[in-house]
């Protein structure tokens, strides 16, 4: 399935860019996608750490993603 | 309750009137600011970016956490500012009202202090000789 990510912050700048489309397998999961940007992105790797929010929710590892969700890498917040 | 993204500057004192309740007794404000410095290094200016639709509903989600835990708790206002803020600016606006002060500090605290974790805002610091995402690495 085809899946389109947003990025921002520091996740946009390692990418390259503040969207990503991607191909990956029909069951694939949070955990599953991560593993799959960090081999394409292995500065990915350096970050404090990466959380994934599907639909504005952040998303558990073992959340089974879907071709519509709307998603997006959250790397450490730091607003306030 | 008045929960808002801007990338305007934020009117502080709007931002208190909208809590103002008639039975409140305390009205309680966190005010963030810019600040010039980090860990000893001079800061010029923040640049904030933020997941714009995700930021409102968790910030909306912190609120909501809030009024559950100080069901006395009258109004809530949430504000956080995005884009280029210099020294002084104000990024972020917490303010609440309750019937008694000890709940409206405590519940103030807990919005800001939850905010900070949950809500997807970046901040980037820029220095004289570079720039660095905040907290981005270990």
């Amino acid at each position: 399935m085809k899946l389109k990510l947003s990025l921002f912050g520091i996740t946009k700048e390692i990418v390259g860019s503040s969207e990503l489309e991607l191909t990956a397998p029909d069951t694939q999961s949070v955990a599953g996608l991560m593993e799959q940007l960090r081999t394409q992105y292995p500065k990915l790797r350096d970050l404090t750490s990466c959380a994934v929010a599907v639909n504005s929710e952040y998303a558990a590892d073992d959340y089974q993603l879907h071709e519509r969700d709307e998603i997006a890498l959250i790397p450490p917040v730091s607003g306030g | 309750m008045l929960i808002e993204l801007t990338d305007q500057p934020i009117d502080v004192a709007a931002t208190i009137a909208a809590v103002e309740a008639e039975g409140a007794g305390a009205v309680n404000a966190f005010i963030g600011t810019v600040r010039n410095q980090s860990t000893g290094r001079p800061v010029v200016r923040l640049h904030y970016e933020a997941y714009d639709a995700m930021a409102v509903h968790q910030m909306r989600l912190v609120a909501e956490q809030a009024q559950e835990k100080w069901p006395m708790l009258q109004k809530i206002a949430v504000v956080h500012r995005k884009g280029t803020l210099e020294i002084g600016h104000v990024a972020v606006v917490v303010a609440v009202s309750t019937p008694h002060r000890a709940e409206s500090f405590a519940a103030c605290q807990f919005i800001i202090d939850t905010l900070k974790k949950v809500v997807p805002i970046w901040k980037k610091e820029e220095f004289e000789d570079g720039q660095v995402w905040v907290a981005a690495h270990p």
